[in-house]
């Protein structure tokens, strides 16, 4: 199991490297553009004081100090004044890097804030086939690696390319004034120092795709033997889960080795080819000096140029993988971004009227009271296209009615409740759903599903205290109200059992109450919603059927003036319902009242007497 | 830190010492060309009057120095990577096999997105802190120590400016971590919130859908994205003081040494080579302390990562075998509990279990049935030890559980759980689970019990089709019987299912109800069940009832005397006479 690739293959490298550069500054622009254009500022007047100080070192030699060698009463003054331009200059360095490094923090901390909430805001609409297709760790992967690759590129890969290009030019211009020879030893080493640099890079750069592949691999096997660690424990599974995880990280260990290698040897030989450029420059510019052709200020300041300008050069081609891994990651959070969101091109809204009741307005003005009408003609319904789930399935849910559908595991019973509120699509000639006479297609989809309440047999619960959890389901409900809710379902009472009662907070997806707890919340927080239309999908597989019977009476009074679609194995939870609808391979095999299938004697009735024979 | 990288550097520590000592030639090297340098021009153009063949040999000396460093530096690199690789690969193993000794409650203190974070984010944290502390904290100190001497050499007088620049700047730097460090935590807390925050919402996005609350969980992901901006700046705001104060200290010295030098230079007490070496000591002295900075700000940035490391090493399971008798096997399948209670933490209030008396014969088929929350559930997972009972006694085959080994028991007693899980890989490589040597007949015949076999083989690929993680292209129903299929397949002396079939229609529940019964004829068998129909069967029903025994007996019994077992009967089996 430990070869299965948990994610697709993440490539290293944007495919459209200048778009995703532009899309991702385009992100800068939005609240911080004149904060980043005086990052810039600032950036470029600090490599411009360090630039600047360390040539003022050569008039200060050579016009401040030599010529006053040997004086017995020297004239200091001049040196005062410079060492004051010194100061300044070294002052304006300071406040231009610490407002540099306080603004580009601001900047790129909100930048990736409003990437964060973007690409929540768009994910929250797109349809669930995304959700569907990928793994859990996957979405996450787009906020924790992805979105966080980002930050680099505008905070360090960025800044350096400014601040080592006015390094670079600014101590060539100032070289160039002093000698043209000894600059150009200079720039034949610097070019040495690139081709270095870029060799280097290249060998890191190779080994990304791998290793960018086996964190991703290491980070979906973690996050899925996790949430399985119960299962691995029961079963003793725990050497073979090591096992899996070790030779992933083996793998990982020797793209990480080399990734590395070639980054930790770039920066000591750099450091080390600027001391041979040091040395150059000495030699050269001594025998210069002896000549006549340098002065002995000027030498000072070549050899310090020459230290300036080494560091940065490493600098930028570490940053230059970072960017490419950077890029990568921002093309991969564009992508989600551009995905389709859930078609909404309903029009009918929902519009409370005078007296409280709620109608339909369709897109011509008619009005149309919502009622909670459901009607299904002639449907046919696949995930793809090639094999159908559902088949010609018509049938029509008066307003009020209990609609019970039973049949066996994947006969295509929660398809059909998935498809009333458009958690998926049906294609055009596939048949219709019409809601009070509109097709579904034609009811703007939040107010469609503002008017269906689900409850799933998954139970989601949410971080928070039992009270919030409930109030989930309609958010301007009072206390009052929920805990009403809670006593009509029976939750009420392990509820007010628990030391908090309401306010109990619960841990993650309530891992703190028993599953059968879990679909009581489930159901309470639908009851407060008052939807007109109802789905119980499984809703009380796991409440035990004395706990069931409990809440019979107040799940019929929650029932009572609402269109319910029951989908049950408990053939006793569905008896009562006005149409039982027996579902096989995607289509409809009986339907019929409880009394009218057990006279057909068909497959409900096998199914029940199925249990029958048990006696 | 310092503990840990010695702990972790094991099977690098090759790497890990001889990398520094390449770091230390190479620095000593760098560190002594200056020197060569004010030589050139103090004696080479000065003293001699301009010996071109003296400038030159130093020349020589010079770049041969820098090619030694750079050999050196290349050489040092390539081990501070091996070695901060190493080093993360074994924290990461060592906190994975940690995780692997958790009993249950310590698995129920992590959710899953944070330990995800912490064997990837954290340890990348940490590597970048481990090649720095490798790469620079030689270099750093090395340099920093040469240059001083050499620039002490060269001139003593001006380098009391360092005696009163360095003391300041290290307090300066003292404060800064020690501010920043909790501000680090903080922002490492906000960033698990945030991951919680969005694990919840992609786990329930068909909620958020269906109660049509985009909005609303989009202004609850912005609070706590903005909860995560807030305490980055926080903690930012002062890391970035540190370059300033660094270079506000290095001006200074450089101003302090210009005027200083200058009037030596003038005064004829400092030759003009010495004062432009000198220079290059200032700055490379700054530049090594500003490294040494970096370190430390590196490793206060870590230092959040590393106590997450910690939690995860530190945290010890409550269930141990240390006691165990080795060679204890399971031979046979009775349970007996004898006055147990038991309750979650020993700070809860209510026990979930009290006073719980039962005696079970091996290859008895025993049913569970109670309301939500009566401690079925609880009950049967203090039988292979999931948790510990607070007080009575387990015994399997007539020993304490406490005897065996936990692998040993738990060998002997598979567990279907309530909530189950598959992983990805086919569905053969998932039933290997139960039993890695299972052949492919055992395999098949374990889901034909388990009525899984008929779906597996109605798929094109059948035994061989891939699983979605957490067996998501499977329906509830499926996902049971897998998991079924997969206990069965361990050929345990005791088997429990905890609510099992629940999602398994009443047809194919029935059916492998039938199988149970004539396979499971030798096994000890527990099933927890909200059906009667379920456990009709079994010896002997349990009837439980607020972590209590309410009631224990066959159907037949439990049909003539207790009144609640004849209500859910009826109500269950209602309408179908």
């Amino acid at each position: 199991m430990a070869n299965t690739n948990y994610r697709q293959l993440r490539t290293s490298r944007a495919n459209d490297v200048w778009g995703t550069t532009k899309r991702t500054f385009s992100y800068i622009n939005i609240h911080y553009k004149w904060r980043f254009v005086l990052a810039i500022i600032f950036t470029l007047l600090s490599s411009l004081a360090g630039v600047l100080s360390s040539y003022l070192f050569t008039p200060i030699l050579n016009d401040c100090i030599v010529p006053y060698i040997g004086v017995s009463n020297p004239d200091l003054s001049n040196l005062i004044k410079m060492l004051i331009l010194l100061a300044i200059i070294y002052i304006i360095g300071i406040v231009s890097s610490y407002a540099f490094n306080k603004l580009i923090s601001i900047i790129s901390t909100g930048m990736l804030h409003d990437m964060r909430t973007d690409l929540f805001r768009i994910m929250e609409k797109l349809p669930l086939s995304f959700f569907d297709g990928r793994t859990h760790g996957e979405v996450m992967n787009y906020y924790t690696n992805d979105i966080d690759t980002i930050r680099p590129m505008i905070a360090q890969a960025f800044p350096t390319l400014v601040q080592t290009i006015t390094n670079i030019v600014g101590c060539f211009a100032l070289m160039l004034t002093l000698n043209i020879k000894l600059t150009g030893v200079v720039f034949a080493m610097l070019i040495v120092i690139f081709i270095v640099t870029f060799v280097l890079a290249k060998g890191s750069r190779r080994t990304f795709a791998g290793l960018q592949r086996e964190v991703s691999n290491i980070n979906g096997y973690a996050q899925e033997m996790f949430a399985g660690q119960k299962v691995i424990k029961v079963f003793n599974h725990e050497d073979e889960a090591i096992e899996g995880f070790e030779k992933i990280a083996d793998r990982l260990y020797i793209y990480s080795v080399k990734s590395n290698a070639y980054a930790s040897m770039l920066m000591p030989i750099n450091a080390s080819l600027s001391y041979a450029t040091y040395a150059l420059v000495a030699v050269i510019g001594g025998t210069m000096c002896v000549n006549g052709v340098l002065r002995i200020g000027d030498l000072a300041s070549f050899l310090l140029f020459t230290r300036q300008f080494a560091g940065p050069i490493s600098n930028i081609s570490q940053q230059f993988n970072g960017i490419m891994m950077s890029l990568a990651g921002a093309e991969r959070v564009f992508n989600v971004m551009d995905m389709d969101p859930e078609l909404d091109e309903g029009k009918a809204e929902l519009i409370k009227n005078g007296t409280g009741s709620w109608s339909w307005k369709k897109a011509n003005g008619e009005l149309i009271p919502l009622k909670g009408d459901i009607r299904f003609n002639d449907l046919s319904f696949g995930y793809n296209k090639n094999k159908l789930i559902l088949k010609n399935i018509s049938l029509y849910a008066k307003p009020g009615q209990k609609i019970a559908f039973v049949g066996s595991t994947g006969a295509g019973k929660t398809t059909i409740t998935s498809l009333i509120n458009r958690f998926y699509d049906i294609e055009d000639c596939n048949g219709n759903i019409t809601y009070d006479g509109i097709p579904i297609k034609e009811i703007k989809k939040d107010d469609l599903r503002r008017s269906v309440g689900v409850v799933l047999q998954d139970t989601n619960l949410f971080s928070g205290t039992i009270m919030d959890n409930i109030r989930y389901g309609r958010l301007d409900a009072t206390d009052e109200e929920c805990i009403a809710a809670a006593k009509r379902c029976n939750a009420s009472s392990f509820i007010e059992r628990l030391p908090h009662g309401y306010q109990t907070m619960l841990s993650a997806n309530g891992a703190n109450l028993s599953q059968g707890q879990r679909q009581l919340l489930n159901i309470a927080r639908c009851a407060v919603a008052d939807p007109p239309v109802m789905v119980l999908d499984e809703a009380t597989s796991s409440i035990d059927t004395h706990t069931e019977k409990l809440i019979e009476k107040g799940m019929d009074e929650l029932m009572n003036g609402r269109t319910t679609f029951v989908i049950a194995h408990r053939l006793s939870t569905v008896r009562n319902a006005n149409a039982i609808i027996v579902l096989e391979h995607g289509e409809i095999v009986e339907r019929g009242d409880h009394e009218e299938l057990l006279k057909q004697k068909g497959r409900y009735y096998q199914l029940y007497t199925g249990k029958a024979e048990l006696d | 830190m310092i503990k840990l990288l010695v702990k972790y550097t094991k099977d690098g520590w090759w790497a890990a010492i001889l990398g520094p000592i390449f770091t230390i030639i190479e620095v000593f090297f760098d560190a002594y060309i200056p020197l060569v340098m004010a030589d050139i021009i103090d004696v080479g153009i000065y003293e001699l009057g301009g010996d071109i063949e003296y400038i030159t040999k130093k020349g020589i000396y010079m770049v041969a120095m820098a090619l030694i460093a750079a050999l050196c530096g290349a050489l040092s690199g390539l081990l501070s990577s091996i070695s901060s690789t190493k080093f993360v690969k074994n924290i990461r193993n060592a906190m994975y096999h940690k995780i692997q000794t958790y009993d249950f409650a310590n698995i129920e203190k992590f959710p899953v997105s944070t330990i995800v974070m912490r064997l990837t984010t954290d340890m990348r944290m940490m590597r970048l802190a481990y090649v720095q502390i490798v790469r620079m904290a030689m270099r750093a100190p090395v340099n920093l120590a040469l240059s001083a001497y050499n620039a002490y050499k060269l001139n003593s007088t001006i380098s009391f400016v360092f005696a009163i620049i360095l003391p300041i700047l290290g307090l300066i730097l003292y404060l800064i971590t020690m501010i920043s460090h909790p501000r680090f935590r903080n922002m490492m807390l906000k960033f698990d919130a945030l991951d919680e925050k969005l694990d919840e919402n992609i786990n329930g996005i068909r909620v958020v859908k269906t109660f049509v609350r985009e909005d609303y969980e989009n202004e609850d992901f912005d609070k706590s994205s903005v909860a995560v901006l807030k305490a980055q700046r926080h903690a930012e705001n002062i890391v970035i003081l540190n370059r300033p104060a660094f270079e506000l200290a290095m001006y200074i010295c450089m101003i302090a040494v210009a005027w200083i030098g200058g009037k030596a230079i003038i005064g004829g007490t400092m030759p003009t080579g010495d004062f432009m070496a000198y220079l290059s000591y200032v700055k490379a002295i700054l530049f090594s302390l500003l490294m040494l900075s970096n370190v430390v700000m590196q490793v206060v940035m870590a230092q959040a990562s590393i106590d997450r490391a910690n939690e995860v090493l530190e945290e010890e399971p409550s269930i141990t075998d240390e006691n165990a008798n080795p060679d204890l096997e399971v031979e046979q399948g009775s349970i007996e509990f004898k006055n147990v209670s038991f309750k979650y933490s020993k700070d809860a209030e209510n026990k979930v279990l009290e006073d719980i008396n039962l005696k079970i014969n091996p290859g008895e088929v025993v049913g569970i049935l109670g309301p939500t929350g009566a401690g079925k559930t609880s009950l049967v997972q203090l039988i292979p030890r999931l948790y510990d009972i607070d007080s009575g006694e387990i015994l399997i085959g007539g020993h304490d559980i406490k005897e065996y080994k936990l692998e040993k028991l738990r060998d002997a007693i598979a567990m279907v759980l309530q909530k189950n899980t598959l992983f990805s890989g086919s569905v053969r490589e998932n039933m290997k689970w139960g039993n890695p040597d299972a052949s492919d007949e055992e395999i098949i015949e374990a889901c034909k019990d388990a009525q899984a076999h008929e779906f597996i083989t109605a798929h094109k690929n059948g035994y061989d089709r891939e699983l979605g993680q957490g067996g998501t292209n499977v329906s509830g129903g499926q996902k049971q019987r897998l998991c079924i299929a997969r206990a069965l397949l361990r050929k345990p002396k005791i088997i429990i299912l905890d609510d099992s079939t629940s999602a398994v229609d009443t047809d194919t529940d029935h059916r492998i109800q039938l199988a149970f019964k004539e396979k499971l004829s030798g096994m000890t068998t527990i099933i927890i069940a909200q059906r009667v129909a379920s456990v009709k069967e079994a010896n002997r029903i349990v009837i439980m009832e607020d972590g209590k025994i309410a009631d224990i007996g066959s159907h037949d019994e439990l049909m003539e005397r207790n009144e609640v077992y004849r209500d859910l009967y009826t109500t269950q089996m209602e309408g179908a006479e």
